[in-house]
């Protein structure tokens, strides 16, 4: 391999700047997709539990469309087809505004990872015994009540490990948002190698973003199941 | 709205889908056989083996797969010193990170087999390689077959990726018309369906296979 490595121009305008830049919208944008996801998510989740049968179709069908289509045709479908089937006024008000791609993004990825959300909390709510229920019934909770103090708390332990590996997944995801004009992190490191020629340093820069913050993330996520457990019912190791 | 579009271009776009197909199917074939080895690896008791293939896979699934793409269709002309065209190249890259994903599936079928299968193979005179080839992996494979199906739909999503290096796949080839007809709506809403239609029979075919499994 012919390749002669030099790191320090990383450091100098305006590669300096892209690429502090593209970080930061790459964390801007999975947070807010995150918790966009993870509330819609809940409330799919919530659906496909209830007693309404029309209600559980609407909640499957929509996790199936949002998880058999790919990310990346839902981002175009957001960005070029969703603005022309907006009445026109709308249109041109949504053309008009600042941050298009970004909020096209948030949209996109929230929804796309919603489904799979929804899906997560079904199967947490489903693995809590049927005696969980019952025993909360016959205390005298209410239906509300045996939610909130009985299984929520116990089915939220159950998840964490699937919605810390959503956030990942939104994470790297966020990448694609780069074909619809984002400059993340991905995004920044294809404009320095176009600049500079110089490919190599500066996919390893958006490498090491993703890989570091999933080792953070995961570290965290361990301490705080571990933190979180109730000893001798779940979590254990 | 006007469908007439997809009609006019349907040979165009589904050349397309054809290459779409070949590139999910060449990585499906080549990336399980690879993983089946490195699942081995994972799970050797020898850390200068295990290691190394622990760190391949986290390193893989700690990057985006668009990432991936960028790093083999630059690397390799450095590495090789020449061109290779983009449907290698992207290949490629799928292969590298999709094993890695399929490794972990596969590692996981290998340890829900029990020790005792292992134990007895060996005593019975077979190899490690025989244990594992004969006795061992066609058991997990069977154990993880949901799994696998829908790491193959996932494959399949992944495809839309080798757009952006100018990959001409189904979601290129739908571009490629929108912009000369000026119609995204119709092809772009077509591409969806095609595309859900395709992922949802694999969903479905992974979910029965599941159930089949616990009944």
């Amino acid at each position: 391999m012919n390749y002669d490595f030099q790191w320090a121009f990383l450091l100098e305008d305006p590669y300096r700047g892209w690429i502090a830049e593209g970080i930061a919208t790459t964390v801007q944008l999975s947070l807010l997709a995150w918790c966009f996801a993870l509330s819609l998510g809940i409330l799919v989740g919530a659906i496909r539990m209830t007693r309404s049968r029309a209600l559980r179709w609407i909640g499957t069908a929509y996790v199936e469309v949002f998880r058999n289509v790919p990310l990346l045709v839902q981002l175009f479908i957001w960005f070029y087809v969703f603005p022309i089937l907006l009445p026109h006024d709308w249109m041109l008000a949504w053309n008009r505004m600042d941050h298009v791609p970004f909020l096209t993004a948030v949209i996109g990825l929230s929804l796309f990872t919603s489904g799979r959300v929804a899906e997560q909390i079904r199967s947490g709510i489903t693995s809590i015994p049927k005696g969980q229920f019952e025993a909360a019934r016959s205390a005298g909770m209410t239906g509300f009540q045996t939610y909130r103090y009985v299984v929520i708390p116990y089915a939220f332990r159950v998840m964490i490990p699937a919605i810390s590996s959503e956030f990942l997944t939104i994470f790297k995801n966020s990448a694609l948002t780069l074909t619809i004009g984002v400059a993340e992190v991905t995004h920044a490191a294809r404009a320095v190698e176009s600049w500079s020629f110089r490919g190599l340093e500066a996919f390893s820069v958006a490498s090491l973003t993703y890989m570091s913050t999933t080792a953070a993330v995961v570290v965290f996520m361990t301490w705080l199941e571990h933190y979180l457990r109730i000893p001798g019912l779940i979590g254990r190791r | 709205m006007d469908w007439s579009v997809i009609a006019d271009n349907l040979p165009f776009l589904l050349i397309g889908l054809g290459v779409s197909f070949q590139l999910a199917l060449l990585t499906i074939i080549c990336s399980l056989v690879l993983a089946c080895f490195i699942a081995i690896g994972r799970i050797s008791a020898r850390r200068w083996i295990s290691w190394p293939a622990g760190a391949f896979v986290n390193i893989l699934r700690s990057n985006p797969l668009i990432l991936i793409v960028f790093w083999m269709f630059f690397l390799v002309p450095i590495l090789t010193g020449k061109n290779i065209n983009e449907f290698y190249s992207v290949l490629i890259a799928f292969v590298i990170f999709f094993s890695a994903y399929y490794t972990e599936i596969i590692r996981s079928g290998i340890q829900s087999i029990s020790g005792g299968q292992i134990r007895a193979a060996l005593s019975s005179g077979l190899t490690y390689s025989q244990t594992m080839r004969l006795i061992v992996l066609p058991q997990a494979m069977r154990n993880v077959l949901p799994g696998l199906i829908t790491e193959c739909v996932i494959v399949f999503q992944g495809t839309t990726i080798a757009y952006v290096i100018g990959l001409r796949e189904f979601l290129h080839s739908t571009t490629l018309v929108a912009e000369r007809t000026v119609r995204p709506a119709e092809l772009y809403l077509f591409a969806a369906l095609v595309y859900f239609v395709v992922c949802f029979a694999g969903s479905k075919l992974a979910e029965r296979l599941e159930k089949r499994k616990i009944g």
